[in-house]
């Protein structure tokens, strides 16, 4: 099984990751030998399966509803390439 | 010098936790340039914590680990010092937060000389995928050292620490373990917390200990373990007391020998060291037991649906935007998602984003993500009916010893066949273990696995404590 | 309804309502609204690198609350799941929220309709999940700015059945379900502050026929009257389109209050692949049979039935139960100023009338009324006691709406008190008849009616402090003995 190049430009949209036009037929063959590799699993019948999602079978812990004020702005927005006016900046959104 | 020597070292003050730390920091300073094994090495920090040590150690209020020098895997945030994952995209990024497995290390006194070596974002299993350059194996410095945890198994087998945390996705602490001839364990999920280590796949990603044996692991693990808040999939379970655990006779023990982890292509020296293993094991008082895991070669397909499924979404936060690499002068805000993920991510990174996306996508999630979470019962479903048999399973840990630089690259198929005997322990959330037990012609390390049910580390540990009081496998170590 | 009556609507509403927890849904940040940007947030809301959720227990609590408040099943088992799109504002890349095992099904709410009759309106589910940060355009040269204060906010999406058929109905549905929630005190119900945020799907048919048309779904309607206008104008504008031969194209668009018109969103880029996954940072959720009993035990009284309850044991009109039973907030100051002594009836009439009719000419909520509903009931007392009469008391309340004060101090006073000394009275009335000898004649004459004028001089010359009751009968006695 070979996926579409258009398919692969596709997923790349939705990843937000850009793929030269001259590395896409490459990567669209990795991922197509990959793909190939994980459909052995339809060798299997997995009718009756519950699906896993968890390691370990436990249910969710809850915490508290508590105010836990940590005041922590100017630390939190150390990090960012770009801050306004206590603001993280970005490129103007338009809807 | 094991961890355990050096603990007993310090606390009979023959020697100060300064004087072992600026020791290892002189090392580091040498060897590092050759090996790569530390993306960071934190000096000041180091110093400081060792004379913080040597205070405890005087006034009576040390553990163990206090005045022990130690690595840590470049996932783990600590607070203000830079935490890099790996990866351009992180390399400037310094945590307003500290990981719960440092914060521990920290309090028990232990000394973080600094942040080791890992694959990118800890996918790999070469350490070639490093933003920073590749780490080399100390036994052969034209090899690599296994993956992702690299940086941490290397800076072991070279002498730069006393113990390293590794992280275990898919066999990232085990497989380098093997490579370069250490002890690794990866523990049950949920049984050391999650919280602040750098997610690459969520439901299989856990940390634990690399040490020179699993005397010195079993400190360690004890010292990270238990049930932290602010991880909701932490197992809220007691700790036990894995040092006083460990045993030297293992009677009574049956040790299962899965016939799905001996192809009839298996390097003939790994199968000839095993071989020597299970002996050693049955003069120790075990019994040898053949069973099946008839689903193991459904592991590497189910694995490589679901971590990067859930590396495709845990990576998103990556956006240039709170934190991390933002690309220059973005045109528009889909230029700066998309050149800043495209400029700071490396290859493989984005590769399993990308196999990620696609499986998650419209039309494929049935096909592929729900697949594997059912296979991935099925195969957990093989362990659990194992043990209803055993105590512990016995594989290899790796199908090769330590291949060299370049050599997978380029092929990542032939990259994730490297981790096929340790891939199933994750899916399963079964604690697991490689140990040294030989070494192949040209002298590089020969690893074996050891797999116990959940929670059941102390097994683990003790029978890996028996092994190497009974071997020297683990006391070799490379020409400096 | 102006919409062409050969096609009926098939109108769907998803609510979003923010719960009023005092911290994040997963992280122990504030909620309180409008403080300084970026001043509540941390690594785990924020989104930081290995940083992990941690499930806010009193968020549970409510969504059960609100379950069992709409009748729902309440599932043993739910599960988180990541629904994944990436936009400045989502940190995380994914939202939290529930997908397919969400913590309520099949719930219902019943709505009365305009002409009076009843309709149940299913709820297909409620789920639990994070509200996003907001983003800040205006006056920001070429950039936009993000504060994340409202990251991590617990939200319910309340998502009902289609089975809603007129903008009437869905008004009457947000005004029920807001009342429950306020009731419930889960949430402010605040639209235009976006603590209650509603979006619409709708579709047109022709009656008679069972397939669904093709649907829109309408954004930014922040107040019920938008929600109305909304689906008035979208089934106006489908059916338009049908009527001139085009199709409906499924798309999202916004309303715009200013101009009464909707357009459509701008098609967001791959905006409909969400690539929902369980969240593997969260275990299942599994709430016991007893921990939703103990829920039970403490629900307060809901609308619906504390409207029956008002009919049938306080014998309220099914109009003023009604009117009484619209938000927690009458209904608490009804049955407090009943508390005083005050007849119910009586009392029910004083808030429909005099205190909501002052209320709306001055546009203030019941909250902010400065009658508290003790002193209206105590104003009530004072009426049934004899020691003021109606015509006072409409003066006192003018008072106490003005200020505040206690009815008994206000009487004090002003010297309102009514007079019902028998030996006073009497004095008045002898000095009234002599002053209206010609009247006496005509009532003695059988003119009876001028007995009103004569009451009338008596209350005149009290300024109306004398107890009418008392006057008739003395003035009664005095005229016929």
């Amino acid at each position: 099984m070979s996926i579409p190049i258009e398919t692969v430009r596709h997923v790349a949209a939705l990843a937000r990751l850009h793929v030269d036009e001259a590395t896409l037929p490459a990567l669209t063959e990795q991922l197509s030998n990959i793909l190939n590799l994980v459909n052995q699993l339809n060798e299997l019948d997995t009718q009756d399966v519950v699906p896993m999602s968890h390691a370990v079978d436990m249910p969710t812990p809850e915490r508290p509803d508590i105010v836990v004020n940590t005041q922590r702005k100017e630390a939190l927005l150390a990090n960012a390439p770009d801050v306004a006016q206590g603001h993280f900046q970005v490129p103007k959104i338009i809807e | 010098m094991t961890l355990v020597q050096a603990a007993s070292l310090l606390r009979t003050r023959q020697i100060s936790a300064q004087e072992l730390t600026t020791a290892f920091l002189e090392r580091i300073q040498r060897l590092n340039p050759i090996i790569n094994a530390f993306i960071t090495v934190d000096h000041e920090g180091a110093m400081q914590a060792a004379k913080q040590a040597d205070a405890r150690l005087n006034n009576g209020t040390a553990t163990p680990m206090t005045g022990i020098p130690i690595g840590v895997k470049d996932l783990f945030c600590t607070e203000n010092l830079t935490t890099t994952c790996g990866s351009k995209m992180l390399a400037q990024f310094r945590p307003p937060y500290e990981s719960t497995v440092t914060r521990k290390l920290k309090e028990a006194g232990a000394v973080i000389l600094g942040k080791t070596n890992m694959d990118e974002f800890a996918m790999g299993s070469s350490n070639e995928t490093s933003f920073f350059g590749p780490v080399k194996n100390p036994w052969d410095i034209s090899r690599i050292p296994g993956g992702s945890s690299g940086g941490s198994a290397a800076a072991l087998a070279a002498q730069l620490a006393l113990a390293t945390i590794g992280s275990d996705t898919g066999g990232s602490i085990r497989q380098p373990a093997a490579l370069t001839g250490i002890t690794g364990l990866k523990p049950t999920y949920g049984r050391v917390s999650r919280s602040g280590m750098i997610a690459f796949a969520s439901s299989l990603d856990q940390a634990g200990p690399m040490a020179w044996s699993a005397a010195d692991a079993a400190m360690v693990l004890h010292t990270i373990a238990g049930y932290d808040p602010l991880d909701s999939t932490s197992i809220q379970a007691d700790v036990p007391d894995y040092v006083n655990a460990l045993a030297t006779r293992m009677d009574g023990i049956r040790i299962g020998i899965p016939t799905e982890y001996r192809p009839d292509n298996l390097n003939a020296e790994i199968q000839k060291a095993l071989t020597e293993a299970e002996q050693t094991f049955r003069d120790l008082g075990a019994s040898l037991v053949p069973i099946s895991l008839p689903h193991t070669r459904y592991a590497i397909p189910t694995y490589y649906i679901i971590a990067p499924a859930e590396a495709s979404s845990n990576l998103a936060r990556y956006d240039g935007i709170r934190f991390g690499y933002r690309c220059d002068d973005p045109k528009d805000l889909k230029d700066m998602y998309t050149r800043s993920r495209n400029e700071g991510f490396g290859a493989e990174v984005k590769r399993r984003i990308m196999l990620g996306t696609y499986v998650l996508s419209s039309g494929y999630y049935d096909a592929y993500y729900r697949k594997a979470q059912k296979v991935r019962r099925l195969i957990a479903d093989d362990f659990h009916q194992a043990f209803q048999h055993v105590d512990l399973i016995l594989t290899p840990t790796t199908p090769t010893t330590a291949f060299p630089l370049g050599d997978k690259i380029d092929d990542p198929i032939a990259m994730y066949l490297s981790d096929l005997f340790t891939i199933s322990v994750n899916l399963a959330g079964l604690p697991a273990m490689s140990i040294p037990c030989g070494a192949d012609q040209l002298g590089l390390p020969i690893g074996m696995q050891m797999i116990a049910p959940i929670l059941k580390e102390d097994k683990l540990l003790s029978a890996a404590h028996a092994f190497q009081t009974a071997t020297p496998w683990h006391q070799r170590k490379p020409e400096p | 309804m102006s919409h062409d009556p050969l096609y009926e609507m098939v109108i769907g509403l998803e609510v979003h309502a923010q719960m009023r927890t005092r911290s994040k849904i997963f992280c122990g940040c504030s909620t309180t609204f409008g403080a300084e940007a970026n001043t509540q947030i941390c690594p785990v809301c924020a989104a930081f690198p290995g940083v992990l959720p941690v499930l806010n227990t009193e968020l549970v609590q409510m969504a059960i609350k609100t379950g069992l408040a709409v009748h729902g099943k309440i599932r043993e088992k739910s599960e988180f799941s990541r629904k994944n799109y990436f936009y400045p504002d989502l940190p995380a890349g994914y939202q939290i929220s529930q997908f397919e095992l969400p913590i309520i099904e099949q719930g219902e709410l019943t709505i009365e309709r305009d002409d009076g009759s009843h309709k149940r309106i299913g709820i297909t589910r409620i789920h639990m999940e994070v509200d996003a940060g907001k983003s800040l355009h205006e006056g920001i040269q070429g950039a936009s700015w993000i504060d994340l204060n409202r990251t991590g906010t617990p939200l319910l999406e309340i998502v009902s059945e289609p089975d809603l058929s007129t903008p009437q109905e869905a008004g009457a549905y947000l005004k029920k379900l807001r009342a429950i929630l306020r009731y419930l005190q889960v949430c402010d119900g605040n639209m235009e502050e976006g603590s209650l945020r509603c979006d619409a799907n709708v579709s047109v048919r022709r009656h008679g026929h069972t397939k669904l048309g093709t649907r829109t779904e309408l954004k930014n309607l922040n107040s019920i009257r938008n929600v109305m206008r909304a689906i008035e104008y979208e089934a106006n504008r489908q059916i338009d389109i049908l009527e001139s031969g085009g199709s409906i194209v499924q798309e999202t668009r916004l309303w715009d209050a200013n101009i009464n018109a909707s357009r459509p969103m701008r098609n967001k880029e791959e905006a409909h692949d969400y690539r929902y996954f369980p969240e593997p940072d969260l275990p299942p959720l599994v709430i016991t049979q007893q921990r939703i009993d103990a829920v039970a035990q403490h629900l307060p009284e809901l609308p619906d039935a504390k409207r029956q309850r008002f009919v049938r044991d306080l014998g309220l009109s099914e109009y003023d139960a009604g009117v009484l039973t619209a938000t927690r907030e009458m209904a608490m100051f009804f049955e407090e100023s009943v508390q005083q002594g005050a007849h119910p009836k009586t009392a029910a009439n004083w808030i429909s009338v005099e205190l909501l009719g002052r209320l709306n000419r001055e546009n203030l909520e019941i909250e902010q009324s400065k009658v508290s509903p003790n002193h209206l009931g105590r104003l009530i007392t004072l009426i049934q006691n004899n020691e003021i009469s109606g015509k006072i008391a409409k003066q006192v309340f003018d008072i106490m709406f003005e200020t505040g004060a206690n009815p008994e101090t206000i009487v004090q006073e002003h010297g309102l008190k009514q007079v019902s000394d028998t030996g006073a009275i009497e004095s008045i009335i002898a000095q009234v008849l002599a002053d209206n000898p010609q009247q006496v004649q005509q009532y003695r004459e059988g003119k009876t009616k001028v007995m009103g004028f004569l009451v009338g001089q008596v209350m005149k010359a009290t300024q109306g402090k004398a107890n009418p009751t008392a006057v008739n009968a003395i003035l009664q006695d005095k005229l016929t003995g």
